[in-house]
């Protein structure tokens, strides 16, 4: 796996004809989101390349999404070797360049992010497999004067039926190459499949298993300098003065420049420029935000939880529901802001120079990177080259232009090829958090207990005001309510307002985004109008998702799998939570101890069942789930980013702790078979498993928890 | 003054700053990118390399500290991903992102060199250092088990 240089089309096919090697198959993606972009790309109907065959029947397939662990690179790579009918062990993967043909149809732009690999993939790719196998195949029936008909394609080489004669897509790819491309190639069918659907081993473990993998971090140039950043610990806050004489008499610091995110120390090792940054004298400007505390943001949450808000959804009348209600609940959810914390820290290569220039990164988003370095170079988009290396995690974060803008802002200054490289900290403090979140929640029961009212008032700052201005209306951020404002629970006055609150401090896509917050709210309150219904936990969602056919399926398969109603051995309880999220419907069942005295929560197994419709790869899935859940499941337990003074209080693993193996529960995942169109995978396996864990503590306990992360007080 | 080690069973002489951490050494001076860097405190095991066959975080161990030493990281495992450890890796499909992995493969073969079969309280406390982000650690379990009956129960050497 390499990174590729950007080729557009015509340099694609230009180089295809000069090494006269290459079959190179595309389709053009409309978009309804081209607006969004944040800027206008410079082709706007491309063909999009993802087959390239060389004479030596090695298939270099173009991986067009970005691989943070999620297993694109094989779940892409089967789509395409299905329908074209390759040899699985001659296909090779590179990472695709930044070009509008590779334009994610979901996004407008080059982007990996809201579990859309798969889910915009399959068509595209599995019809350009049909299509390069039927080119393959009409090029060998030419050449044995046969009908295409009377061919087929096999384990990379076309067979004639009848003869049995062979000829492998090497030695036909240079005829096929000057065929037409067929715009409706028929497609195998499930029935014939030999990947898709199977456990088909992952391409990129051997890498990832030698040391070879190369991620952003591991990006090495020819006289290239390493660069740590100073930045401001306020939100917000800038550079007032600096003196690097000190900075200046490390050992191996080259230069000391200010950039616009601080200052950034220049030298021959990563080390070095640390060292030289610990020896900066930095004067800083604090700015607006120097007085936000976690303390100044909840009491702003709380004033604004008693506005109206702007309305998220709105069914029937909740205030007389509630007014006729025969029981009332009343509750206040809250969570904290959360760091990422992907294992690789933030970093970035780049090589600027007067008429192009090259991002080496661990990005999300290529077109947004090329926009960036276009910015800030004055060169045009296309001079700049963006090389996708594999991610050491995203999670979200890695779709920031941040530590993109930073490299290429330090290349440039520096007239040299440049790394930059966060430590631990810089990346825990000065991140893009998962909102903090309030919401107000009133439920109502009629006599027999089943709910008539949910009114909840979400209190929040905005991810998409920043993120893509243009799709906030009416004071609704989706991702904001997404999780809550979508319950399919049968409940007919339904309300969820949302009051979009600024804090100060940044906030981004978090693994699962809304629903890693509404989710958890949502299934916790639902507990509590369930007990206080005095109806079974599973049987109350089971009920009230009886026109929610895939919600209830999963529900009844995790419950089932997990032997709801069971006995468990003394001292463990059992939560249930199903959430639909990204286009698949994930419920989950959390077997816990409580030790109220020490304060201990033990999660000790965790029965997950998906439905994410047609699936390319159930052990990825698999995979997905068991990583969610743990994601998830650190969050719960452990996760707190708190402010003081303006600034991020947690700093590394100590202060920002991480699940550990020793507390790793057994997770087992269960896959619904389904023919629906596909589902997202790399997030919807967090949100409910927090939810779960709660509601095990709510059963062993007697009391809601009421807030994130779980704390030793709430369990007394 | 140049710091003389061996290296994956070659000697290597770097000259730097004596507390430069081996970490760096490895990863900028020489360009063995199989190290990874994670919080700089000891606190993942990312960086973990072996030191005379100890399982070692390199990002706060001085290379001063090295000097006359063996060490061993990913890269000088196995020529080619054969090892026991490496294969059982490969089995059980562990990696996800796979920026952990270097350091979690380095301490398992650590552990197994001491412990050929280890119980899951053995591979707790032997593996409770190295972070996992993705959450790999089910599979992290099993295929050490898997290293552990794939070597026959009797410790593996590494190169």
């Amino acid at each position: 796996m390499s990174p590729a240089g950007t080729l557009d089309r015509r340099e694609f096919l230009k180089k295809s004809a000069a090494g006269g090697t290459a079959l190179v198959i595309g389709f053009y993606l409309p978009s309804k989101y081209e607006a969004l972009a944040a800027g206008p790309p410079s082709e706007p109907a491309s063909l999009n390349a993802w087959v390239r065959i060389a004479p030596n029947d090695t298939v270099t397939l173009m991986i067009d999404k970005s691989e943070m662990g999620q297993g694109v690179v094989t779940s892409l790579a089967m789509l395409l070797a299905e329908e074209l009918e390759l040899d699985w062990k001659k296909i090779k993967t590179e990472f695709a360049p930044a070009a509008p043909a590779y334009f994610n149809p979901l996004f407008g732009v080059q982007g990996t992010g809201g579990s859309t690999s798969v889910r915009a993939s399959w068509g595209p790719l599995t019809k350009a497999g049909a299509a390069a196998r039927e080119m393959l195949i009409a090029a060998a029936a030419q050449q044995w004067y046969v009908d295409p008909s009377a061919c087929r394609a096999e384990n990379g080489a076309v067979v004639h039926t009848a003869t049995n004669k062979r000829l492998n897509y090497g030695a036909l790819v240079e005829e096929a190459a000057k065929l037409a491309v067929p715009a409706n190639p028929a497609l195998k069918g499930p029935k014939n499949y030999k990947y898709i659907g199977k456990p088909v081993k992952r391409l990129d473990t051997p890498a990832k298993s030698n040391g070879k993998a190369g991620f952003g971090i591991d990006v090495r140039l020819p006289n290239m300098q390493y660069a740590v950043v100073a930045r401001c610990p306020v939100f917000g806050g800038k550079v007032k003065s600096f003196d690097a004489t000190k900075a200046k008499a490390v050992r191996g610091v080259k230069q000391v420049l200010q950039i616009s995110s601080g200052v950034a120390v220049v030298a021959d090792n990563t080390w070095s420029a640390m060292e030289g940054r610990r020896a900066l004298q930095i004067e800083w400007d604090e700015g607006p935000n120097a007085s936000v505390s976690s303390e100044s943001i909840r009491k702003l949450y709380l004033e604004n939880a008693e506005k109206t808000g702007a309305i998220a959804r709105k069914d029937g009348d909740v205030e007389t529901a509630l007014a006729g209600a025969a029981k009332k609940v009343e509750a206040g959810y809250e969570v904290p802001f959360l760091a990422h914390a992907t294992m690789e820290p933030m970093n970035c290569a780049a090589d600027v120079r007067t008429d192009d220039c090259d991002i080496y990164a661990p990005t999300q988003f290529q077109t947004f990177n090329q926009n960036t370095g276009a910015k800030l170079t004055g060169l045009k988009p296309e001079q700049v080259r963006v090389h996708t290396t594999f991610l050491g995690g995203g999670f979200g974060r890695r779709a920031e232009q941040d530590f993109v803008a930073e490299a290429v802002e330090i290349s440039k200054a520096s007239g040299a090829p440049v790394q930059v490289t966060w430590s631990r900290e810089d990346d825990m403090q000065h991140d893009f958090y998962r909102p903090a979140a309030y919401t107000k929640l009133t439920g109502g029961l009629d006599s027999d207990g089943w709910p008539v009212a949910w009114k909840s008032r979400i209190v929040s700052p905005s991810i998409m005001s920043r993120f893509f201005p243009g799709s906030v209306k009416n004071g609704i951020d989706e991702s904001s309510v997404e999780g809550q404002a979508n319950s399919k629970y049968a409940i007919p006055n339904f309300l969820v307002e949302y009051v979009l609150t600024e804090t100060g401090v940044p906030v981004g896509f978090w693994r699962s985004v809304g629903n890693s917050q509404n989710g958890y709210i949502t299934e916790c309150f639902t507990e509590e109008l369930a007990k206080a219904a005095g109806k079974d936990s599973f049987e109350f969602r089971r009920k009230l998702l009886a026109n929610a056919p895939r919600h209830r399926g999963v529900l009844e398969l995790a419950a089932e799998k997990a032997g709801w109603g069971k006995p468990l051995p003394a001292g463990q309880t059992r939560g249930i939570a199903v959430v639909e999220s990204f286009g698949s419907f994930v419920a989950e069942v959390a077997e816990v101890s409580v030790n109220r005295k020490s304060g201990e929560v033990r999660v000790h197994r965790v029965v997950c069942a998906v439905d994410c419709g047609r699936h390319v790869n159930p052990d990825i899935i698999a995979a997905q789930m068991e990583g969610g859940i743990v994601y998830g499941l650190t969050a719960a337990l452990k996760g707190q980013i708190t402010i003081a003074k303006g600034r991020v209080e947690q700093s590394n693993f100590n202060d920002y702790e991480m699940l550990r193996i020793n507390e790793m529960p057994k997770v087992e995942v269960h896959i619904v078979p389904s023919n629906e169109a596909p589902g997202g995978c790399g997030e919807p396996g967090t949100p409910p498993i927090a939810p779960a864990v709660c509601n095990a503590i709510f059963a062993a306990t007697g009391k809601p928890i009421r807030r994130l992360p779980i704390r030793a007080e709430d369990l007394a | 003054m140049a710091i003389s080690f061996t290296l994956n069973g070659k000697s290597q002489s770097v000259d730097v700053s004596p507390d430069m951490p081996l970490l760096w050494v490895l990863r900028d001076t020489l360009n063995m990118t199989g190290t990874k860097f994670g919080c700089g405190m000891a606190l993942c095991g990312a960086c973990t390399v072996h030191i005379n066959g100890e399982a070692t975080r390199s990002c706060i161990t001085p290379v001063s500290s090295v000097a006359g030493k063996k060490v061993t990281t990913i890269e000088g495992l196995s020529a080619d991903g054969s090892h026991p450890v490496q294969q059982a890796w490969m089995e059980e499909d562990v990696p996800q992102c796979g920026y952990c992995q270097s350091g979690q493969i380095m301490s398992a073969v650590a552990l197994l060199s001491k412990k050929p079969n280890p119980t899951d309280a053995d591979i707790d406390d032997a593996m409770s250092g190295n972070i996992c982000r993705c959450g790999t650690y089910q599979r992290i379990r099993k295929a050490i088990h898997r290293a552990a009956s794939m070597q026959g129960g009797k410790a593996h050497s590494a190169a």
